[in-house]
């Protein structure tokens, strides 16, 4: 499968998941914000950081990059993108996915392991994996998951809440909500499923011996 | 012709960092404040004689920027 990184201003994810990728097959090449056109590719990665240091909201400038018309063209075709933590910002901003991301409930910035449930399996990002609670990490100070009743609504009858917030036996309670986003959200998926943006840092997790494997699940099921 | 525009989180939105304020208002001894609600003003130098075309050009920029229309709300003031 073929991937591409795009790298704004302000990124520090963007070497992560590069290495994550690699690490499972994906052919991946990485691009700056600046370019005009898309490479052949399967897959787009919004990687996670601080594009252009958080100004006025969080990926509100990214998301008005030259290349995101080109993501939001891919996208429309049905091509997979990827946004994780500033890149689920930034998709929230391009309008691709409903909801914003507020400033976590305690006004601190979060850095530590989270339990998330997958909630979603009929997704190309999902469907092949069989563990239902993984052990990922999270990093954000806007992470706080908010929509008006209507779009949670649509967003539960479409199935397309992707991860919650959970406890280490998969029970989603107040208890195992880092940020305070509505329903335990830490990740969602358009209608079509073909865009996922969330939280957690999947690509984090590629090595057991640093901390954890559990982003090995995702990968694979991506790649199948 | 300058124009400033004030962005406030519409009145249902949580702001956590107004709530602080207020608390910390409170702590303070000040005790008659009730709420605080945080927002941002920007001043716009726009390139127009005209003040209705540099209006419509503001509204312009609050739309496609300066605010997330899900959560906030702009009030153009000059």
């Amino acid at each position: 499968m073929k991937s591409t990184v795009i790298i704004f201003p302000g990124s520090n994810c963007d070497r992560d998941i590069a290495n994550a990728l690699q690490k499972y097959n994906f052919q991946n090449k990485m691009l700056w914000h600046n370019e005009t056109e898309l490479p052949k590719t399967d897959l787009v990665v919004l990687p996670g950081g601080f594009s252009y240091g958080d100004y006025l909201r969080t990926g509100s400038i990214a998301a008005k990059s030259k290349i995101i018309t080109e993501v939001i063209k891919h996208s429309n075709k049905g091509g997979l993108v990827l946004g994780i933590c500033n890149g689920f910002q930034i998709l929230i901003e391009t309008g691709l996915l409903p909801g914003i991301l507020l400033r976590n409930k305690k006004l601190k910035f979060i850095s530590k392991d989270v339990y998330v449930k997958v909630t979603n399996k009929n997704s190309k990002y999902f469907k092949e994996i069989k563990q239902k609670v993984l052990k990922w990490h999270i990093a954000h100070n806007e992470g706080n998951f908010f929509a008006n009743k209507n779009i949670i609504k649509k967003l539960q009858d479409n199935d397309q809440i992707a991860l919650k917030y959970c406890d280490a036996s998969g029970g989603i309670k107040q208890d195992s909500n880092p940020n305070g986003s509505i329903e335990n959200i830490a990740g969602i998926l358009n209608e079509q499923k073909n865009i996922l943006g969330m939280m957690p840092h999947p690509e984090r997790a590629v090595n057991e011996d640093i901390y954890s494997n559990d982003g090995k699940f995702f990968f694979e099921s991506l790649l199948t | 012709m300058k124009i400033s525009v004030i962005v406030t989180l519409k009145k249902e939105v949580l702001d956590p960092q107004g709530k602080v304020i207020q608390q910390t208002l409170n702590n303070m001894g000040i005790k008659n404040v009730n709420e605080v609600r945080q927002g941002k003003y920007f001043e716009i130098e726009i390139n127009e004689k005209d003040p209705n075309k540099a209006k419509d050009s503001a509204e312009d920029i609050c739309k496609k920027l300066l605010t997330n229309s899900i959560v906030e709300n702009y009030k153009i003031i000059s």
